[in-house]
């Protein structure tokens, strides 16, 4: 009977002591946290991506609140979530700017031409050390998929053997395009109605021998912009879009077709 | 002095936390993605492990014992880690910012441990003293940091490969830990 009386003490003796010890802990360690903090953190999208070149959300909340980054540095965040930001940090809203990652190849299986069969490690990484891949176009996709192993948002996949983003589910957060060993993914304006999907910076005839889409730099697109917002630089074009109208001359004139319209994409996301 | 290394040497090699004695698991499964994680972990459980070995040291000798209770052994020593850990987390978050950031994430996922309650019940049935318990605690979480990081290297490059479908994540990971407890039962020859 002592025996149970005195473990019952004891315990009783330890859990009240620990807990006393812990609620004081909690008084004298505590850390003043900026209210804010943890209230911008719940409206920030919270997936940790990494865009905004923080390490995570809770890391942009703080420096939000420090002033070191704006409110609008999230570029996953909507209108409704920077100006709920604001609101929080009691500034006036500033507009998001929305983008969205776009691969800059079509040269999918079919179209594009190999140099050697690759058999590797299932990474586009790995490839390219081996002479660059093995497509023979130096700026190809790859299309063994790191770019889709790193997305946050599920937005990338591999169709035809080259990586295509998903526009609905693309936060423009970047991640793809510092994974991407090619280095041929690129953001464009949230709204951006055409883009080249072609980065190969070899002259026409030898663009033309190994893809059958590839911008072989005809200068088209260029003659035909009524507002000169395409251009031809490095055999390959290029789309200005503080000038682009979104007329879609360029992509009509394209004897390969490799300017690409997006705008049912926009469309449907909006 | 001898003793104290052959029991390091012991708990880090020949009976290694993770491959011998199958302790701590759910970390070494968990945190395995990536080797930086992996060595957070790791260090996050050597600082834990350490001080716990010392804590529960002390209770079990001065308390424990002293009134016949060693059966609630159990009992005591979580409420001594856990209580532990949370204080150690408060006490860094105030004092050493850049440590609490350095293991913050890891310590909640440490509080209720196996593979710390393992060291400290194995201190008490290996009948070690104090110094003996904190080496101990302190080599067992060695073995533990270089399973995880070994496991973790390997996991990337596995990560690489294409295995067969049934295989894909977790079964891999099994089956690669498989083969590195495999590799480290031959250290289970070595006799001092």
């Amino acid at each position: 009977m002592t025996n149970i009386l005195m473990a019952l003490l004891w315990f009783a003796l330890f859990g009240g002591a620990f807990g006393l010890l812990l609620a004081i802990a909690s008084k004298a360690f505590h850390v003043k946290v900026d209210e804010r903090i943890p209230e911008i953190c719940d409206v920030l999208p919270g997936a940790n991506c990494g865009g905004c070149g923080y390490a995570g959300c809770a890391a942009l909340a703080e420096a939000i609140v420090k002033g070191e980054a704006k409110i609008s540095a999230c570029v996953v965040a909507d209108n409704e979530c920077v100006g709920k930001i604001a609101e929080i940090m009691g500034c006036p809203t500033e507009a998001a700017v929305r983008k969205r990652a776009q691969v800059m190849c079509s040269g999918s299986k079919d179209r594009a031409k190999k140099k050697y069969i690759y058999n590797g490690a299932n990474d586009c990484i790995a490839a390219t050390r081996l002479g660059g891949g093995d497509k023979l176009c130096p700026n190809g996709c790859i299309g063994l998929g790191t770019c889709t192993e790193v997305c946050s948002f599920g937005a990338l996949n591999i169709v035809d053997g080259i990586a295509k983003v998903d526009d609905a589910l693309c936060t423009g957060c970047g991640q793809c395009i510092t994974a991407c060993p090619k280095n041929i993914i690129r953001l464009v304006p949230f709204d951006a109605p055409y883009r080249v999907a072609c980065m190969s910076v070899d002259k026409g005839p030898v663009t033309k021998s190994y893809c059958e889409v590839g911008c072989i730099s005809c200068r088209i697109c260029e003659k035909n912009c009524p507002v000169g917002a395409v251009t031809v630089n490095d055999f390959v074009a290029s789309i200005d879009y503080e000038k682009c109208t979104g007329c879609g001359i360029c992509a009509d004139k394209c004897p390969r077709k490799i300017i690409h319209c997006d705008q049912s994409v926009i469309a449907n996301a909006n | 002095m001898k003793d104290i290394l052959i029991l390091m040497l012991t708990a880090v090699l020949i009976e290694n936390y993770i491959f011998s004695r199958f302790l701590g698991i759910c970390p070494f499964l968990g945190v395995s993605e990536k080797p930086d994680t992996a060595l957070g972990m790791g260090f996050a459980v050597m600082f834990v492990m350490t001080l716990s070995s010392a804590a529960t040291y002390a209770v079990y000798e001065y308390v424990l014992v002293r009134f016949d209770l060693e059966y609630l052994e159990t009992i005591a020593f979580i409420l001594i880690i856990a209580t532990l850990v949370q204080f150690i987390e408060m006490f860094l978050k105030r004092f050493i910012p850049s440590l609490y950031g350095a293991l913050g994430i890891y310590l909640p996922l440490i509080t209720t441990n196996c593979a710390v309650l393992g060291a400290v019940l194995l201190n008490v049935d290996n009948g070690y003293n104090f110094v003996e318990s904190i080496a101990f605690g302190f080599s067992s979480a060695l073995g533990f940091t270089l399973a995880i990081v070994i496991f973790a290297g390997v996991r990337m490059r596995v990560s690489l490969a294409e295995p067969p479908k049934a295989f894909k994540g977790t079964p891999i990971a099994l089956v690669t830990a498989g083969l590195i407890a495999m590799a480290f039962s031959g250290f289970s020859g070595m006799k001092f």
